[in-house]
């Protein structure tokens, strides 16, 4: 045995040749210790200058935004520019556009988990997020848009429950699908975010010097000890949250291109709904994460741990989903063409050079021509730049929705039944307010919640090797 | 770890979660049972004006319900009799009785007696009489025995699930249109299924369910 042992240490491992060293994900060689200080302590510190007022803002356009779904409940839907033919506009624009942020979420935190892309770690938490405030803000629009909004529960059509009425929802309805749709990602991705969230809840609460920051981190760390048995049952859960989520990034948008490919109505139904639509949610989800994180890692100091790398990465999969989706506007056309279906072909005749023209020129350009950018490798690691092209996608995205829901509907099959689509304010409203909603809670998330994976990070950086001169349980304290 | 929160608190999961079930069940219940028109609108019995008996008219005497209520087979709207049918045979009988003071005064003033409506449709309702009448519905299936009520209350529910049941399965419950005012007429499940059937074919019974069959 021994002689063994004396065998293998005599064997000498020579370090990796220099080129296939990787790139660190954490700078300067950070230590375990900083990442926890500096992470905790955006959660901790005193509050920012900047967040105040940041936070006012957003809390006032959220209440304007309850004022104008106030307003809306009282008065009725007339309040909005919606009408025959265009009974859906900027309320299923809206929801389709929030809905399909949160996807870059469940991508960095599921799929890229499972392909073990280790740069995730950095960003995932606040991807999350990131996710869960978006389905929030995109719940409320279909439920809105029924003008009366108890119709959605009390006669049971949308939950299914024995009443006096005698109804059951329409299970043949993608508007149905898409309640079940939304409902588990919504519920996956928050126990997902959770369940990642319990080892930095307790890091916060080991930190805490206050009884009341302590009892409440204590409570959502669930007794967290940091235990063997712990991380074994933890990492366990991680992944099983993991594959369940991996099929919702597909699934989810899925569902919601049905609401308009299961239709009749030229322009909606196109097989091609499906990839399209998740592309276009990826693609507009990764815009959104880089437009609050480049904001964020300079605000918070955050430049060793979200890296230029990491801009980087997400810029590649802006430039692979951007092209996907420039591609599908392309088959689109092609196939009104090739289909012969004079309906479809006017349709997107109609897109391109109709009333709306405008609407489409500007998706092309945001969603087709500015991703392109990134095939340069300057262009996609300038941190200024991206953010820029990331408003635009953001822009894009949005009015991609638009161009495919208004201009389909607001001219089918009978001349005799077009109209033109205008918004009123309570429209523009509504949909600023929803950024209202949506920048009050990121601001809370990150003046009380770690806005990157402490636990995470630490395990994805050289000295989490024990191996590594300055990593494992040296000095023998442990 | 030392002790954020004292030891009796691991019970709290616990008491929460069994908590909030019954308390969730209880209220599940209470919805069921007290939002319903089983319970809001089944048992409604107001004072009528007049202390008029259905059991005295239609089930002693054998007044057909038709001979007061005289529009229900031509109109959508069934009507309560004016007063001037009432006087048809009261201006012989019981012509000095007290209890009828108010029926000879609004027969003389030519102002309605203000009877209590009873079985309302909502207004976004669109319910007629005649087809349902002359479609073999009885009228004892909505309005249940009247002729043993002194006086009259809900006996039905007459909720959306109610007309469903119904416009569902049409065949369980159509007669022939001559006996639709026999309120006493019973049948075996047998002849029910045969005659329904038979009814619902020759009459090419249409008991849509769409939406806007009621709601126009």
């Amino acid at each position: 045995m021994s002689a063994e042992t004396s065998t293998l240490s005599a064997v000498k491992i020579a370090p990796p040749p220099k080129e296939l060293e990787r790139e660190p994900l954490v700078l300067k060689n950070r230590s375990i210790g900083w990442i926890s200080d500096h992470i905790a302590g955006i959660c901790e510190g005193k509050t920012p200058k900047w967040w105040w007022p940041a936070f006012l803002i957003s809390a006032t356009v959220l209440l304007m935004m309850a004022g104008m779904i106030t307003y809306l409940i009282s008065t009725g839907i007339g309040v909005w520019g919606l009408n025959q033919p265009a009974g859906w506009a900027w309320d299923i624009t809206n929801f389709v556009f929030w809905i399909g942020i949160g996807h870059a979420g469940t991508l960095i935190s599921a799929i890229l988990f499972l392909l073990r892309q280790k740069w995730r770690t950095s960003i995932n938490r606040s991807a999350e997020a990131m996710t869960l405030f978006a389905v929030a803000c995109a719940g409320i629009f279909p439920l809105i848009h029924t003008g009366r909004v108890w119709f959605a529960v009390y006669p049971g059509y949308m939950v299914p429950f024995p009443n006096a009425n005698g109804i059951w929802p329409q299970f043949r309805s993608p508007l149905l699908w898409d309640v079940f749709a939304v409902s588990t990602y919504g519920t996956v991705s928050l126990l997902f975010w959770y369940t990642g969230l319990i080892p930095d809840l307790a890091t916060l609460r080991d930190r805490a010097t206050n009884k009341i920051r302590k009892m409440i981190y204590s409570f959502g760390a669930l007794g967290w000890t940091g235990s063997n048995r712990h991380w074994s049952n933890y990492e366990k859960a991680y992944l099983i949250l993991a594959g369940l989520s991996t099929p919702l990034v597909l699934s989810v948008h899925s569902i919601v291109s049905f609401d308009f490919a299961v239709s009749v109505v030229p322009g909606w139904h196109t097989t091609i709904f499906p990839p399209y639509f998740v592309a276009g949610a990826i693609f507009s989800g990764f815009g959104m994460v880089l437009t609050l994180m480049i904001p964020l890692r300079s605000l918070c100091g955050l430049h060793d741990v979200i890296t230029v790398r990491h801009i980087e990465l997400m810029n590649k999969v802006i430039l692979a989903t951007g092209s996907i989706v420039g591609y599908a506007y392309g088959m689109e056309f092609f196939i009104a063409w090739y289909g012969g279906n004079p309906y479809e072909l006017y349709a997107f005749k109609n897109r391109a050079f109709g009333p709306y023209w405008w609407a489409y020129w500007t998706m092309i350009s945001c969603n087709v021509i500015s991703p392109q950018f990134f095939w340069f490798k300057k262009l996609r690691t300038g941190v200024a730049f991206t953010f820029i092209i990331s408003i635009f996608v953001n822009i894009g995205m949005w009015f991609e929705r638009f161009v495919i829901i208004v201009t389909s509907i607001h001219r089918d099959y009978l001349p005799s039944a077009w109209g033109y689509f205008r918004p009123t304010y309570v429209d523009v409203l509504t949909f600023v307010g929803s950024f209202g909603l949506f920048c009050t809670l990121f601001l809370l998330f990150m003046r009380f919640l770690p806005v990157i994976a402490i636990a995470e990070v630490k395990g994805v950086t050289p000295q989490a090797d024990p191996h590594h001169p300055l990593g494992g349980a040296k000095g023998g304290d442990h | 770890m030392s002790d954020v929160f004292p030891k009796w608190t691991n019970r709290l999961p616990l008491l929460v979660i069994v908590g909030v079930s019954l308390a969730g069940t209880a209220a599940m219940a209470g919805v069921w049972y007290y939002l319903t028109p089983k319970y809001t609108r089944v048992g409604y019995q107001p004072k009528q004006p007049v202390a008029f008996s259905h059991a005295i008219h239609a089930d002693q005497l054998g007044l057909d319900c038709r001979y007061c209520h005289s529009t229900v087979e031509k109109s959508a709207h069934s009507n309560v009799p004016a007063t001037s049918t009432c006087m048809n045979c009261h201006n012989q009988v019981l012509k000095e009785d007290p209890k009828l003071a108010l029926v000879r005064e609004s027969f003389e003033s030519g102002k309605p007696i203000p009877w209590v409506w009873i079985h309302k449709t909502p207004d976004y309702v669109y319910f007629n009489h005649s087809v349902h009448v002359n479609r073999g519905v009885s009228c004892v299936h909505c309005h249940g025995r009247i002729d043993k009520m002194d006086e009259v209350y809900h006996a039905k529910p007459l909720s959306m699930a109610f007309c469903l049941d119904c416009h569902r399965e049409p065949e369980k419950f159509l007669r022939d249109p001559k006996l639709v005012t026999d309120l006493k007429y019973t049948v075996t499940a047998e002849k029910q299924e045969l005659d329904g059937k038979k009814f619902v074919h020759d009459w090419k019974v249409n008991s849509s369910q769409a939406c806007s069959t009621c709601h126009r």
